[in-house]
């Protein structure tokens, strides 16, 4: 071999080895989700998922209904937008429930669910969402999936700390984000300081049935009011909200609202508020507000208008509230499943505030005042301090625990979740999130009773997670394996809507509870027909009843003549069906608002207005039977004044 | 009869109390979209569904290859046999109580051929309803397909699999006939070794 042959094949060698030291590199890459997450994530067809996750919808305003640790997505349940889907705010039953003192709203932006809870466990009867435009809270009844009720918050901008629940859910909290005049007043927005306030509302859940009322709202400074956590076990009787722009900035608040090292999370004694109240100290202030519910035996909603809400003066009622100085415009505040330690989490801050609920009483018992804000004590931050858990990654938010002593917190601007140890306050593993991690969710995790076993993230941005779908682009959670000393990411998977918070149960406190149908002789709808002979039309002015009946595979009447131009024609559509998963769906030609699916026994309205003359045709949407494509009828409509009789098969 | 035979004649008789309490045959059909089964009884006096709304379900589901309507209503079976159980219970303790041998066998054989014809009766009943289809408006018709179920046993008709067998009431009627048989063989036997 001459020198030149060996200079080639010298160099052949130095790139070979080269090219085999970059291909191990690449391999040495950790390639997330792989080894063991495939067989940890995989539901076997026709088998359960462990638990259901419901995930906000954020800018949706509904809710979405997932299986863990699949990711499955199961339903998106419509609570605070119309849904043509099913006709949900559309169809004559259900449009009251989005009705508001402002008119029928057909959107909100729902931000947090969070489920009852009986002695701190989450029990699976219901769950609660906030809507944050328009202030308002939702309860979802667990037993069909659909929205029971809807409440809506007086006195309030921004419902967003909203509807945090305590450990028996004797209350749902709801807290102002933006102050506003309270009363609501026409006055120059740079008055905020004098004019603003913020309220703190405290919903009464009735423990039979569910039903809310608001028993007793606080008028607080007017600040920012951002997230809240419900006291358990020792805490239990006192609900902690976070606050932000305790500068009350009217303007550019990214500046304005961040120059104070601290702001304040107010712990509210809520059952002093209970003795207050029954001493009368609660004073009856204007509060329009609607409460709508879905009664389930006419499948209708009733609307109720309160003109009125009880409203505590912290100023009246010493001991109520009490500030604790937080770092720096803390976001979410969560306690912890044994009730002693309120986690801050200081949202421009790079730690995480963890304050004593015993120290707290300590320094409230010995005076640790540093002065007061709005007349409400501010407590000395070193008196009520536990610990600080510092290196927790920039723009710590949401912390969740696992009841195993540990606790994880979001940190947004790192998008990483970090373990923490609590009582020690180390941090002790961390992992990356894909991308700008919101909330995070452990099943139970805000609760006495964590099923440590899952933590699911939610995440804000998704950029090249997925196939992409052009500027506009799914949100994205991550599943993560939290059951070793190490995280182990399993599963990322898309979002409907913005999830922002969501809560997590096992399957077995929901699953076995569903509802399949409805019983077709508990249906007491004004305009219900429970058989065929019950089927007809009538007539009153211009006014229209159809009264028709479903069942496989057929419309019953299915030929309707003597319509007009003008009329009003409400088709109430019953379902006969008694079996589980045969809904029929009507839909007509021309109608401008939704179809229609009618869940077997149950009774819907569409309302339809016909405009032009002619031949309609309607027909079922929801694929029930082999005759299906059969399922359809016609309906006739005659010129305004045309002599046409009415009359039906 | 001598006392053995007495007793288990009567407790033969009433034995046959179990025919008003449970259900004598059970007929289920699974198919692929009905994983949970959907099922009926035949009972002494009625039809009805394992599950509350089983009956009604199952009859939409044959109106597509145009079986009839089961209406238990209309019957007549369902409204005679009360009463003749009635009377074989009543017949068979009188029988056990006086102990006559010929009232044994006259029973016995009545109610072997009540039970022989009931049987006919029963598969006539499948084989009509199995068989006399509404060709002029069955949505499906599968030529030279009939949806008899059998009367013991499971059979497969298009995507279901039907399933029937006997239920405790059926169960009590046949142990009661053994029990009447048993107790003219132990009687009969009991003479031959005297």
């Amino acid at each position: 071999m001459n020198k030149t042959m060996m200079r080639v094949v010298g160099v052949i060698l130095v790139i070979a080895t080269f090219l085999l030291i970059s291909e191990c590199a690449k391999k040495e890459k950790p390639i997330l989700g792989s080894g063991d997450a495939a067989s940890a994530v995989y539901v076997a067809p026709g088998d359960y998922d462990e638990f259901y996750a419901f995930t906000s919808g954020g800018f949706s305003g509904q809710l979405g209904v997932y299986g863990l640790p699949s990711g499955r997505l199961f339903k998106e349940i419509p609570v605070f937008s119309v849904d043509p889907e099913n006709g949900y705010g559309f169809n004559e039953e259900t449009k009251d429930m989005l009705k508001t003192s402002f008119g029928h709203i057909p959107w909100d932006d729902s931000h947090h669910p969070e489920l009852s809870q009986t002695d701190g466990v989450t029990d699976g009867r219901w769950i609660f969402i906030n809507g944050n435009n328009t202030p308002r809270v939702a309860r979802i009844d667990l037993k069909n999936f659909e929205t029971a009720e809807i409440i809506e918050i007086p006195n309030s901008g921004g419902n967003h700390g909203s509807p945090f629940i305590t450990q028996n859910s004797e209350y749902v909290v709801a807290s102002t984000r933006f102050s506003v005049p309270i009363p609501q007043a026409d006055v120059p927005i740079d008055t905020y300081k004098e004019n603003f306030h913020g309220t703190l509302t405290f919903i009464k859940v009735n423990p039979d049935d569910g039903h809310m009322n608001i028993e007793f709202q606080i008028l607080v400074p007017g600040y920012d009011y951002d997230l809240a956590s419900g006291g358990k076990g020792p805490s239990h009787g006192w609900s902690f909200f976070t606050s932000y722009n305790t500068e009350q900035a009217n303007t550019l608040l990214e500046v304005n609202a961040s120059k104070n090292d601290k702001d304040f999370i107010a712990a509210v004694n809520w059952k002093l508020a209970e003795k207050y109240l029954a001493e009368g100290k609660g004073k009856t202030r204007p509060g329009e507000h609607y409460v709508n519910r879905m009664n389930h035996k006419t499948h209708s909603a009733d609307s109720k208008l309160n003109k009125t809400v009880t409203v505590l003066d912290p100023a009246e009622c010493p001991g109520l509230i009490y500030y604790l100085p937080t770092p720096k415009s803390p976001h979410g505040v969560d306690v912890d499943p044994s009730g002693e330690y309120i986690v801050g989490g200081g949202k421009l801050a790079a730690v995480v505030s963890v304050h004593s609920f015993s120290k707290m009483l300590k320094a409230i018992e010995d005076e640790k005042f540093i002065g007061d804000a709005g007349g409400i004590p501010v407590l000395d931050y070193d008196a009520t301090i536990a610990g600080e858990v510092t290196n927790v990654g920039l723009g710590p938010l949401h912390t969740e625990f696992d009841g195993k002593g540990y606790a994880y917190t979001s940190a947004f601007i790192t998008s990483e979740v970090v373990k923490w140890k609590l009582g020690t306050w180390e941090v002790v593993d961390r992992i990356p999130t894909y991308y700008s991690l919101g909330h995070l969710m452990i099943p139970g995790g805000g609760s006495m009773k964590p099923w440590g076993k899952y933590l699911v993230g939610l995440n804000k941005m998704t950029k090249d997670r997925y196939l992409s779908t052009g500027p506009e682009l799914a949100h994205a959670a991550q599943l993560i394996d939290i059951s070793g000393e190490k995280m182990k990411l399993l599963l990322d998977f898309p979002t409907v809507g913005e999830p922002h918070y969501a809560q997590g149960i096992p399957a077995d406190l929901v699953h076995p509870n569903t509802t399949k149908i409805y019983e077709l002789e508990e249906n007491e709808h004004p305009y219900r027909a429970l058989s065929e002979k019950e089927a007809r039309v009538e007539r009153d002015g211009n006014i229209v009843h159809v009264y028709m009946t479903t069942i496989r595979t057929h419309f019953k009447p299915d030929n309707i003549e003597g319509i007009k131009v003008g009329d009003v024609v409400y088709f109430h559509i019953t379902n006969l069906e008694q079996d589980w998963d045969i809904p029929h769906g009507f839909a007509v030609q021309g109608a401008r608002n939704s179809e229609l699916l009618v869940m077997p026994g149950a009774t819907n309205t569409l309302r339809w207005e016909p405009n032009k003359v002619g031949v309609f045709p309607f027909y079922c949407t929801d694929f029930c039977s082999a005759l299906h494509q059969e399922m359809q009828g016609y309906v006739r409509v005659s010129p305004k004044g045309s002599k046409v009789p009415l009359s039906f098969n | 009869m001598n006392k053995k035979s007495r007793w288990i004649l009567a407790a033969g008789a009433l034995l046959l109390i179990g025919t008003y309490i449970f259900p004598l045959w059970s007929i289920t059909v699974e198919a692929p979209q009905y994983p949970e089964g959907l099922g009926i009884y035949i009972r002494i006096n009625t039809v009805d569904g394992h599950a509350k709304n089983d009956l009604k379900n199952l009859n939409l589901v044959n109106h597509y290859i145009g079986m009839q309507e089961i209406v238990p209503e209309s019957i007549p079976e369902l409204k005679f046999m009360p009463p003749i159980v009635g009377f074989l219970i009543v017949s068979g303790l009188l029988v056990a109580w006086k102990g006559g041998k010929k009232s044994l066998y006259a029973w016995l054989a009545f109610f072997s051929l009540l039970a022989v014809a009931g049987l006919i009766d029963f598969y006539l009943w499948n084989y009509d309803f199995g068989h006399n289809l509404d060709t002029e408006n069955a949505a499906i018709q599968i030529e030279g397909m009939t949806y008899q179920p059998p009367l013991f046993g499971t059979k497969t008709m298009l995507n279901f699999i039907t399933t029937s067998l006997p239920t405790w009431g059926g169960i009590s009627a046949f142990a009661s006939i053994f029990m009447g048989y048993l107790a003219a063989f132990l009687s009969w036997r009991d003479k031959q070794v005297q």
